[in-house]
């Protein structure tokens, strides 16, 4: 298989030595101790309670309903009472509506999912999104209106310090690769291709143990980030092109994240919903661990389980360092598309003081979506969001690639994404006009 | 030579008769008082009547669409001309003022982090819902004070926006920029306020806000013409029925009611 790689990229600092070789531990349930399970915890509309308060609730029980279209099931990590239905804190959306269940003390048993015929129905049961981050609901990519040939499994894990997928395609190498096979086999797709990044050698060779006898292609990857991006990874592997403002489905691919096919292949063949994920915990925290952590456990308890902080801490970052959210509470709870708890002390932050735009035009040369951050810069500050839609700012994957290589710092990524929700009432009211 | 100025002539005669038909076959009868309106208006086309200018404004004026004291930043003297000229009567011409409905700046409501973006409130407030605790409250950056065309308002030391109300010509511009709608435009002569915009339960806003209305109901109870109505932990003055007693203020727990 040729590799052909995509255009612009950096090559940050990987740090992930610190939990590459800690194989996954289980976060025991904790007696008592409180799960905050908001019911936004993917792209779409938020799931429809269906509990009330002081309701007993079984592990695996299913508690939010899918409302819509594109939604997904929310089920009870833990055995125990529902305590309030109340708002929790989000990194994005700052506040978020939830369901606070208190654990009680058995936790043995999990309600298995409903397994339908229809194996997107099961998806959907399990309420399984995509793990690798964007959380887009499953069932929705599996139900394809289009012929799809070629299935892309994605083991890049290109941020730095996460290792969970690493560890995932580690120790459960054949799972995951049942999982991408029973996708393969529902959906008839023809070509499996399963990518993972050269610095990775070790899951490498996991992986082509089984490449003859499940027939996929294993592709090793160029260590460059984001080479885990969907568009950028089907470049790569494939030299497609996804049209602008297009999933990757217009080019008969579909891409998966390594964890989600395990979490089909958990639901399908055991049963099992999705109320659990594992977490990269790292950076000053005593005991930097890959953990296995059920969906609503409060940050601040995860890090307490790894032996509290290490020193002072400055910035918490849920999900990788170039595209997680920084925390402003350490009640926020842990959901299904957290990959990763990263703790910086003062000393670990770079200075982050803004100077002006030099003009030297690194990051044009590094934005993977070929944009132009440095004009849209002066946009964004000066909230020219007209323009901003014209130069395509709907196109930025906010990789923060550009953001990274600023010699300026300025913080152009961040500005793109706030930005974006106002550039999309501009599109709104120029599609407005168009149809009359 | 002779040949060229004759030509010339006849050019510019004929060219000047059929200016004089067009003239007189497509002539418009335009109401004089528009222009007349017209120079009585700021003639600063800020937008603020909802009319694309000012004279816009006066033809409208003209056309009995819009009231003689439509404009927003036009004094009280103007207006009456403008009434005077049409022959008509003017209501009420009490002057009103942007008034900030938050008291909570950097001392009073703690911020949940350290923010680097751009600096205005619309990115901020994209960003996990605002960097302050408070929900509701003004988020400091001056969003409304950049969109002030008459240099009425500054931020203060505590990041709250001031308005000078001898400047505010209640155009409603930096009503338009809040993303919190935080700013009312109300009448000068009303002066008590509840400087605050919290739905929130008592306990939560005491947690986000040192000055925030925790809807103890007091001020409801104490107001002698029961102006004050509290709806989803939040007082309201009615400025129709207020009668500047002041009453309100003093007993407010929190001082969140604010005499402007």
């Amino acid at each position: 298989m040729p590799f052909f790689g995509f255009r612009g990229g950096v090559h940050p600092d990987y740090n992930k030595g610190a939990t590459s070789g800690k194989p996954i531990e289980v976060m025991p349930v904790k007696e008592g101790a409180l799960y905050g399970v908001p019911l936004a915890q993917h792209i779409g509309a938020p799931a429809k309670p269906l509990v009330a308060k002081n309701q007993e609730v079984k592990a695996g029980e299913l508690i939010g309903q899918a409302a819509g279209f594109i939604s997904a099931n929310i089920h009870a990590p833990v055995s125990g009472r529902v305590v309030a239905l109340q708002s929790l804190p989000h990194p994005v959306s700052g506040k978020t509506a939830g369901i606070i269940i208190e654990a009680s003390g058995e936790q043995d048993e999990i309600l298995p999912v409903n397994v339908s015929e229809k194996f997107q129905e099961t998806v959907l049961n399990a309420g399984i999104v995509g793990l690798g981050g964007a959380t887009f609901p499953s069932n929705v990519k599996l139900s394809p209106p289009k012929k799809v040939d070629t299935l892309l499994l994605n083991g890049a894990e290109c941020e730095p310090y996460l290792t969970c997928d690493h560890r995932l395609m580690l120790e459960k190498t054949e799972e995951i690769i049942k999982g991408a096979d029973l996708i393969r086999r529902a959906l008839n797709i023809e070509n499996l291709i399963i990518g993972i990044e050269e610095n990775k050698a070790d899951a490498l060779e996991a992986f082509g143990k089984f490449a003859s006898s499940y027939k996929f292609e294993l592709v090793p990857l160029e260590v460059k980030y984001p080479q885990g991006g969907e568009k950028q990874l089907i470049k790569a592997c494939l030299n497609r092109t996804v049209p602008e403002g297009m999933l990757p489905l217009e080019v008969g691919v579909i891409v998966h994240n390594v964890g989600t096919c395990l979490a089909v292949y958990d639901a399908v063949e055991n049963k099992k919903p999705l109320i659990e994920r594992v977490v990269t915990v790292t950076g000053a925290v005593k005991e930097p661990k890959n953990l296995l952590v059920r969906v609503g456990t409060p940050v601040q308890d995860i890090i307490d389980y790894c032996g509290g902080f290490l020193g002072e801490p400055r910035k918490v970052v849920m999900g990788g360092p170039m595209m997680g959210f920084a925390l402003s509470n350490l009640d926020v709870p842990m959901m299904k598309g957290t990959s990763g708890i990263l703790v910086f002390r003062e000393e670990d932050l770079p200075d982050l003081k803004q100077c002006n735009c030099i003009r030297c035009g690194r990051c044009v040369d590094v934005c993977p979506m070929g944009l132009i951050p440095s004009v849209m810069d002066r946009f964004v500050v000066r909230e020219m969001y007209e323009s901003l839609a014209d130069w395509h700012v709907m196109n930025c994957i906010e990789c923060g690639c550009c953001s990274y290589d600023c010699p300026s710092r300025r913080n152009l990524a961040g500005g793109f994404k706030t930005s974006k929700r106002e550039v999309m009432k501009v599109l709104k009211a120029r599609e407005a006009e168009k149809n009359g | 030579m002779t040949a060229a100025i004759l030509t010339m002539l006849s050019t510019g005669f004929v060219a000047g008769l059929g200016l004089m038909i067009a003239s007189k076959k497509f002539h418009v009868e335009k109401d004089p008082r528009i222009e007349q309106v017209g120079n009585l208006l700021p003639a600063a086309n800020c937008g603020g009547c909802g009319f694309p200018g000012c004279a816009a404004l006066a033809e409208s004026i003209v056309q009995g669409k819009s009231a003689p004291n439509a404009c927003p930043v036009l004094g009280a003297e103007s207006a009456k001309e403008i009434a005077a000229l049409l022959g008509l009567e003017l209501g009420s011409n009490v002057k009103k003022v942007a008034r900030v409905r938050c008291k909570g700046g950097r001392t009073e409501a703690p911020e949940k982090y350290d923010y680097y973006g751009p600096k205005d409130c619309h990115s901020v407030n994209m960003l996990a819902g605002g960097n302050k605790l408070c929900s509701y409250g003004c988020l400091g950056e001056g969003s409304c004070v950049k969109a002030c065309g008459f240099d009425a308002m500054y931020m203060d030391e505590n990041r709250l926006p001031v308005i000078i109300e001898e400047k505010c010509t209640s155009c409603g511009m930096c009503v338009k920029a809040c993303p919190r709608s935080i700013i009312t435009i109300i009448e000068q002569d009303k002066p008590f306020v509840v400087a605050c915009m919290s739905k929130d339960k008592g306990g939560d806003v005491k947690k986000a806000c040192s000055v925030g209305c925790i809807g103890c109901k007091l001020c409801a109870k104490n107001c002698p013409v029961t102006a004050i109505q509290v709806d989803n932990f939040l007082a309201v003055i009615d400025p129709d029925i207020c009668i500047n007693c002041g009453k309100c203020e003093e007993v407010c727990p929190t001082k969140a009611i604010k005499k402007f």
